[in-house]
């Protein structure tokens, strides 16, 4: 009972929150435009809820598609990374650089080069999730204790089978870490990019509403914006728990 | 020269050096087959390292040696099978599948592997424990699985590295019967590095003890004290020689 209480203290927090910035807004009498009040953001998720509901899908199968694509893309390059000495001193300084380039400003870019449509979208999201999942998979490659592959190498392992067999589910935890913050960068990256020139989707939404001071609007794009995050964020998180169970046993 | 009996293990002049660190000198020494051959020495003295030169994962700086004859490093991989101090058991694999784990990297699939390895695992007195994960395991459970994997690589060599090492004195004894009676079972050519004198002449038929750094073998002795009833053995007064012979040479 007291631990289920202990699980539930964020949503007292939330709740408190939420109640000194709607009085705050009430008692000083902030104009709506300025800061509105919970309630209007609230109102507007249920007026809006049909144009907000098909932003937020547009939006989501951005975020989704990019991130399969940041995953399949970046385990298969930290394989490469891995695998040949070659490849990781020719590479990875060259990928690490290409981190201190922000995305921001390649958005326009990409927007000219790929049109207003998904693939700018796909590929920015890509791009921001790329760098943690690579890193994190190679990471864990590399984290494996030399003696279980000197061992396996005894027990008629192929340098396949000790992929197979040790390094790759040796580096799953690993990855799911990566794919973690990757999940959580997913919805900044497909707003970047809906901002950067589109017609469809919650980045859509919330320029549009700030060009018309519709506060409320912008807010509640926000809140289905975070929504989707959590619920990216959430299914990755749900997925490790199903996939490596043993994770959480050893050490 | 003796290396081109059948069977067994021969070093001839056998010297490691890792830079400035002699591991090894001059070790000479001869395993014959289908017996329980010891090496016991103190913590340094190279064991490890002698053990990782036979199984074809190092090469010695000078010296030769020769597995059944083969002695280039990947026909003595062939040959051996080395299980280690730490059972390095896979989480994310079973009892039965850890067990099995060399009868899939020799290809044929994991079903078939499984089956192939039950009744194996069943005669060392595991069954009933093919579905436990690695971590509901005793630590005397899991020297059990990781030796019936060492078994199950089909190897002619087993090289055996302090595998009750980290065991509690009584499972430590326990572990010594249930290894001598395996492999009464299931002979095989077999190496036992231990720094406990008395393991080695309970588990072996010979002793072989090893100097401190560098590493040279000083004494060889008659051992085959396993078998009988334990208190009484080592209580025997040729048990106690033998003990008091080896002890000498550590010194």
């Amino acid at each position: 009972m007291s631990r289920v209480r202990a699980q539930l203290a964020w949503m007292v927090v939330l709740a408190a929150l939420v109640a000194a910035w709607q009085a705050y807004v009430r008692l000083r009498g902030v104009p709506q435009y300025v800061l509105p009040a919970p309630t209007d953001v609230g109102r507007t998720l249920w007026d809006e809820r049909g144009p907000l509901a098909s932003a937020g899908g547009v939006t989501a199968r951005e975020m989704l598609a990019g991130f399969a694509l940041a995953l399949g893309f970046g385990v298969a390059a930290a394989i490469a990374l891995h695998a040949s000495a070659t490849v990781r001193r020719a590479v990875y300084p060259l990928l690490v650089a290409s981190q201190s380039v922000p995305v921001v400003a390649i958005a326009p870019i990409l927007v000219i080069y790929l049109g207003f449509g998904l693939a700018p979208k796909l590929v920015i999201v890509a791009l921001v999730c790329f760098f943690p999942v690579t890193v994190a998979a190679l990471d864990g490659f590399r984290s494996v204790d030399p003696e279980h592959v000197r061992v396996m190498r005894t027990l008629r392992a192929s340098r396949t089978a000790i992929f197979r067999r040790v390094e790759l589910p040796w580096a799953l935890p690993s990855m799911f870490t990566g794919m973690r913050v990757a999940a959580s960068y997913a919805a900044v990256a497909a707003l970047f990019a809906e901002y950067a020139g589109s017609g469809s989707g919650l980045g859509d939404a919330m320029r549009e509403g700030t060009a018309q001071y519709d506060a409320p609007l912008v807010g509640a794009a926000v809140v289905v914006l975070a929504g989707l995050a959590l619920a990216l964020f959430g299914a990755v998180t749900l997925i490790e728990r199903l996939t490596i169970p043993w994770s959480r046993r050893v050490e | 020269m003796a290396s081109a009996a059948p069977g067994g293990i021969d070093l001839e002049g056998v010297t490691k050096r890792f830079g400035d660190l002699v591991a090894l000198e001059d070790v000479s020494l001869r395993v014959p087959a289908d017996g329980v051959t010891g090496i016991v020495g103190p913590s340094g003295c190279g064991k490890s390292t002698l053990l990782e030169i036979v199984a074809g994962l190092e090469q010695p700086t000078a010296g030769t040696v020769s597995v059944e004859g083969a002695s280039t490093p990947g026909a003595r991989l062939e040959r051996c099978a080395l299980m280690p101090q730490s059972d390095l058991l896979l989480p994310w694999r079973d009892a039965l599948g850890n067990a099995s784990v060399a009868l899939e990297n020799a290809g044929g699939g994991r079903r078939r592997a499984r089956a192939e390895a039950a009744p194996l695992f069943a005669r060392l007195g595991l069954d009933g424990f093919e579905r436990r994960r690695t971590w509901e395991l005793s630590g005397g459970m899991r020297q059990r699985v990781a030796f019936a994997r060492t078994l199950l690589a089909g190897k002619d060599v087993l090289l055996l590295d302090e595998p009750f090492g980290a065991l509690d004195a009584i499972t430590r004894a326990e572990l010594q019967e249930w290894l001598t009676d395996a492999l009464r079972v299931e002979p095989r050519t077999t190496v036992l590095v231990t720094h406990d004198v008395e393991e080695a002449l309970l588990v072996c038929d010979r002793v072989a003890v090893m100097s401190a750094r560098p590493g040279r073998v000083v004494l060889e002795l008659d051992a085959g004290f396993g078998g009988g009833e334990r208190a009484a053995t080592i209580a025997s007064p040729p048990f106690l020689e033998a003990r008091r012979r080896a002890l000498e040479a550590l010194r």
